[in-house]
């Protein structure tokens, strides 16, 4: 506790270098997966192979993906948005085309039989409805991007993860605790927040419960 | 209470309800055969037709390449003077009210958003929306109360009714209904079977109707259209289905031996008209009539029949809706109708305009 307390504004500096770093991820992963998920949601034999190339990005050990993306894009924050935003393809993709596949047929055919355009269905009838999934993967792909970042402080990327690498170095288990302690913090305020988020969304899929 | 909506009908890409299907074929890409095979139908504005017929037979099919869902392998479908596959096909759509089985009723939205689909897609204006969202749940029987309610907080009947009102929002010359009551329980079945009698005698609308529940079709229709493997095998008023089946599919899907099914088709007004007055002359509807039973002029020969027997009475005294003595129906006349061969058809709206 003590250095948390003595260090004060270098812990919340990376703390919030850690969530930008989070965040940038979440921003690239969202403008990507989006349009994949719909995309596979129309083009169904597209489902299988893609999946399985984002399952199998997600197997690739974090570290040595860092690594292997220096000789492209350098030290820092770059490769590591860059590998984090891959990671998080396969969690984000996947809970979006589950919401997006799971929207009752007779829903969408009725909004296609009065007349809405694609456009329009989208907006109005399939986002809404797969929204609260598409929660659950932003919320995967937070926590995921929380930890696995930590890592990232290897290559450069800075984040909470420098704490525990110091730490390591110079064994000194106040400052690993105290990394520690900063990422779970991180993880359950972005769990929590989102989780309110997700349920919000599926109360207004519902309707609200009330009965009159 | 004026059905018609203020927006203007001449920006409307059809102008009509009379639908004319021109040798309609649809083969389905993974299908040998063809799941609607030429058929030509030609229905008259302001119908209500049914498509009858088993699972598999076309129904669907044929309904859907209405509003364009599907696309006819071949053949035209004409809306008024216009080939359909001519027309902007959202625009088309918008002005075709489309009812489904499973409803389809959009969850995140209350029941006023659900309904006012259609006329916000046309950009109506606020108000005029408010008080066409109101006057249809009245016209389909919901209270005012439910407006701001979702669709998980209905009833399945209630939910049908509100499926029925957002068909309706735009005031569209023509409505597709797809088994609209299949999956209700028998009351509301019945119910709504009765409310779009009425709204259908009340509004001008064409009405498509698709089920294979006889009854439902023998009930609704001004005339039935009976598919067999995607062939149109007759086209014809229930009466004359009925009594002049083409062959015996026919014959077996719509009971025609059956005495009740024929009586249920004939209206006691028929009856009374056809009765001459010699006969009302011997039959003096003001000697002691008020003894008898006394029975509508909206109702059917069927209801004449059970009362008859449950009475015991021989003979009904018949009453028009404002309870005016129109003669005396008998045993006798129930036979003689039967014997006859035409039939009168039942008026579907004798009671409601009455
Ligand atoms: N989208 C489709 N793709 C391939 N075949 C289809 C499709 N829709 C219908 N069919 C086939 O076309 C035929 C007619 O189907 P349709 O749905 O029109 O029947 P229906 O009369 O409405 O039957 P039901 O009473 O069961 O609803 C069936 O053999 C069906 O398998
Ligand atoms: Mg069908």
């Amino acid at each position: 506790m003590r250095y948390l307390i003595n260090n004060l504004d270098l812990v919340s500096a990376l703390f919030i270098q850690h969530l930008q770093l989070t965040l940038m991820v979440l921003f690239f992963a969202l403008i990507i997966g989006i349009p994949l998920g719909l995309a596979l949601a129309r083009v169904k034999w597209l489902q299988g192979p893609v999946m399985s190339v984002l399952g199998i990005i997600y197997t690739i050990p974090s570290l040595s993906f860092f690594v292997l993306l220096i000789p492209i894009f350098g030290l820092g924050t770059t490769p590591a948005v860059v590998a984090l935003t891959a990671y998080a393809q396969l969690l984000l993709v996947r809970n979006w085309l589950v919401g997006l596949t799971s929207i009752n047929p007779a829903i969408l055919e009725a909004a296609r039989g009065m007349g809405m355009s694609g456009w329009q269905r989208f907006w109005q009838v399939e986002f809404p409805l797969a929204l609260p999934m598409l929660l659950v993967g932003v919320r995967l792909v937070m926590l995921s991007s929380i930890g696995i970042g930590t890592i990232a402080a290897f290559i450069n990327a800075g984040g909470l993860g420098v704490l525990l690498f110091e730490g390591v170095i110079t064994a000194n288990y106040n400052k690993i605790f105290t990394g520690a302690l900063a990422v779970t913090v991180l993880s359950l305020i972005a769990n929590y927040g989102i989780r309110a988020l997700e349920q919000r969304a599926e109360k207004s899929i519902h309707g609200s419960q009330v009965k009159y | 209470m004026t059905y018609a909506s203020s927006k203007t009908k001449e920006s409307r890409v059809t102008q009509s309800g009379e639908i004319l299907f021109e040798d309609v074929s649809k083969t389905f890409e993974s299908e040998q055969i063809p799941a609607v095979d030429s058929i030509s139908l030609q229905v008259a504005a302001g119908d209500l037709v049914v498509f009858l017929g088993p699972s598999g037979s076309g129904k669907t099919t044929l309904l859907k390449m209405v509003n364009r869902l599907y696309e006819p392998t071949s053949g035209k479908i004409w809306i008024g003077n216009e080939d359909i596959q001519r027309l902007p096909l959202n625009d088309l759509r918008r002005q075709i009210g489309y009812v489904i089985q499973q409803v389809g009723l959009f969850p995140h939205m209350t029941v006023k958003k659900n309904i006012s689909v259609v006329p916000r897609l046309l950009d109506w204006e606020k108000n005029q929306i408010q008080s066409r969202v109101e006057m249809l749940l009245e016209l389909t029987g919901l209270p005012n109360t439910y407006l701001e309610r979702y669709p998980n907080q209905l009833s399945g009947g209630e939910q049908q009714r509100v499926g029925l009102a957002r068909a309706l929002a735009a005031d569209p010359d023509i409505l597709l209904m797809d088994e609209p009551f299949a999956a209700l329980d028998a009351i509301n079945r019945e119910r709504l079977q009765k409310e779009l009698l009425r709204l259908h005698c009340k509004l001008d609308k064409t009405i498509l109707f698709v089920t294979h529940d006889v009854e439902e079709a023998l009930l609704l229709a001004d005339k039935i259209a009976v598919l067999q493997k995607g062939k149109l095998v007759q086209y014809d008023t229930p009466i004359d289905l009925v009594t002049k089946p083409k062959n015996s599919f026919i014959k077996e899907l719509v009971g025609t031996n059956n005495i009740l099914r024929r009586l249920s088709l004939v209206s006691i007004k028929s009856v009374v008209k056809a009765q001459d007055h010699e006969s009302l002359r011997k039959n003096p509807v003001n000697q002691g009539a008020d003894l008898f039973p006394a029975i509508s002029t909206g109702e059917d020969l069927r209801s004449a029949l059970s009362l008859l027997l449950s009475s015991g009475s021989d003979y009904l005294r018949v009453e028009d809706s404002s309870g005016t003595a129109q003669g005396l129906i008998s045993m006798d006349d129930l036979r003689k109708m039967l014997m006859s061969d035409n039939l009168a058809e039942k008026k579907k709206c004798d009671e409601i305009s009455d």
